[in-house]
């Protein structure tokens, strides 16, 4: 049986306590996107600031959830603050692998093996254990998807 | 003060065979009975020999075991007739559950009776099976909904209902919110809409299950619910209506079993109640649900209410007794006005987080936002935990409650 240990690791609770880039920015300029899980009603507020490099200059994390969700959404904004789009689409997939969800294995083709990119996962490999507890998976990943829409507009 | 219960629980939890299994080695400690309750071996029973020597499709055949099929479902309707109090099974349609008798009604009579500007009174504490057929009626309609607001303790405040009421054409609410524990006070509610010229719907979700239900003397028109809440299996649920309102009715889901003629240019509806009951029903499914209310009623409906009442009060004082105020519990805090469901906050722990950390010790309570997301709203939360009782539960379930949610508060102490 997985334990507790597996799923609250110290960092997550850290994260959980001390929320990095907890707010809000002016919007505009910045670009305001929400998420919601519709299972729990978690909902979060996703505020980004891109500059001409398509980099990520700032970002601020507002709205409420569980600690998985918000330890998760605190660890994404540390770790994408200061890259580029690009950058952060490559551990967007990194983070979502290791969640178990293969972009490519969603569309319905045979799961081929994916190439995965190679980047480092740093503080957010303390979320692993969450694929352990499927239906905490949806927590994990609500502020990474939120801030993939996010991107998509603010391209758009 | 001494706490008794007219029921043998140690008896009645032996009927219940999931109750005896272990969750991460640690004996189970069911509390989601308003989620869906737990099955007696009894209904278990009843549907496995129906399957294992009964089996035929209903209606129509000639053989002996398909015309015995056939009185065995009727036979359940008959039992659920009488549990109820309804006047003729006539007026007892079998559903898939409650969300689909609340659409029927909407479906049926509502596009039969409503038209642009019409007025629903719906409450704030509806969940969305008794919302979102409305608010699908409002798009395609454009009637009128208006809202019961609620009390701070969770009650609804009818000090407005006359007003809402006025003009309005339906009333539907809930008797027991599923998520404030809240009994609410039917009999007044149908009296005040029949004297505004309205009809009422009762959502009968969460009282069907625990309180004696006379659907005569509730006054009601139209009462819904599932079978899954009351000991049966799932698949099966109830609409009770009013013979006049019902015969008067379009049907609503067309097909087999519905017709008493079908022509190349038109059909003829069958009787009631098989006009609202198209297609093979859920056969096994009902006959578990006769052996359910069957169940129920040799236990005593009052017995049971009066065992959740104890429950109720042990559980509102156990709670604050050892938690003061780091747990906050929803809905009213006397035990005569509300039913065994209790939402709470506890510290600033998270409903997802308390419900992981209590299912480690194998306390099953719910996380989410319960199907009354304007509920939620209102409340100002997103989720709220929640843990709901049943005949089968004991002080001694509550005991688990509270000693898993004091190590959910030390594991998250910062
Ligand atoms: C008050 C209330 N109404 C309606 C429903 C819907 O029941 P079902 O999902 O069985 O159709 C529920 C069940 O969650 C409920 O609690």
């Amino acid at each position: 049986m997985p334990g507790l240990e597996d799923l609250y690791r110290e960092i997550i609770l850290d994260h959980y306590r001390n929320p990095r880039n907890r707010g809000e920015l002016d919007s505009p300029p910045a670009h305001r996107v929400e998420g919601f899980n519709p299972l729990c009603g978690d909902e979060i507020v996703v505020y980004l600031d891109l500059d001409d490099e398509r980099r990520i200059t700032d970002i601020r994390i507002g709205g409420q959830g569980c600690s998985i969700s918000q330890s998760s959404a605190s660890m994404m904004s540390a770790a994408v603050k200061g890259h580029t789009v690009e950058e952060v689409g490559d551990l967007t997939r990194a983070f979502k692998a290791m969640m178990s969800i293969h972009e490519s294995s969603l569309g319905g083709e045979a799961a081929e093996p994916v190439e995965l990119p190679d980047v480092k996962l740093g503080d957010l490999e303390a979320l692993r254990g969450v694929v352990k507890f499927p239906v905490r998976i949806k927590c994990a990943t609500l502020a990474w998807n939120t801030l993939a829409q996010g991107i998509d507009e603010a391209l758009a | 003060m001494a706490l008794t219960t007219p029921l043998d629980v140690d008896a009645i939890r032996a009927d219940f065979p999931l109750l005896s299994r272990t969750v991460h080695d640690t004996p189970i400690v069911y509390l989601d009975s308003a989620a869906t309750s737990q099955k007696p071996t009894a209904v278990l029973d009843a549907m496995d020999a129906y399957y294992r020597t009964v089996n035929a499709n209903v209606h129509r055949g000639v053989y002996f075991i398909a015309e015995q099929a056939t009185n065995d479902l009727e036979a359940a309707r008959e039992k659920v007739r009488r549990f109820i109090n309804a006047s003729s099974v006539s007026e007892v349609i079998f559903t898939k559950n409650a969300t689909e008798s609340l659409n029927l009604i909407v479906q049926s009579w509502g596009r039969a009776n409503l038209a642009a500007g019409d007025v629903v009174v719906l409450s704030h504490m509806e969940h969305h099976a008794n919302i979102v057929p409305w608010h699908m009626l409002v798009a395609e309609r454009g009637i009128e909904l208006r809202w019961i607001p609620l009390t701070p303790d969770g009650r609804l405040d009818l000090s407005d209902l006359d007003a809402l009421l006025d003009g309005a054409k339906v009333l539907s609410v809930t008797a027991m919110s599923n998520v404030l524990g809240t009994l609410n006070p039917v009999r007044q509610l149908t009296d005040a809409a029949r004297a505004a010229g309205a009809i009422s719907i009762i959502d009968g979700c969460q009282s069907v299950p625990h309180t004696a239900t006379d659907v005569q003397a509730l006054g009601a028109d139209f009462v819904a619910f599932s079978g899954h809440k009351l000991c049966g299996p799932t698949g099966v649920g109830v609409l009770w209506g009013r013979e006049e309102l019902l015969t008067a009715m379009p049907p609503f889901i067309g097909g087999g079993e519905m017709i008493r003629d079908v022509r190349l240019d038109g059909f003829t509806c069958n009787d009631l109640p098989w006009k609202f009951e198209a297609g093979t029903p859920a056969i096994a499914e009902i006959i578990g649900l006769g052996a359910a209310v069957d169940y129920l009623t040799g236990i005593g409906m009052d017995a049971i209410r009066a065992h959740e009442h104890m429950l109720t009060e042990y559980t509102l004082r156990t709670l604050a007794d050892r938690f003061g105020p780091d747990i906050a519990i929803h809905g009213p805090s006397d035990p005569d006005l509300r039913g065994g469901v209790f939402s709470f906050a506890f510290k600033d722990l998270h409903p997802h987080d308390i419900s992981q950390i209590l299912d480690q010790h194998a306390v099953c309570v719910r996380a989410g936002h319960h199907c009354a997301k304007p509920l939620m709203k209102l409340m100002g939360v997103g989720a709220t935990a929640r843990a709901s009782v049943y005949l089968y539960n004991t002080t001694a379930d509550i005991d688990a409650l509270a000693d898993a949610l004091e190590s959910a508060g030390a594991f998250f102490a910062f």
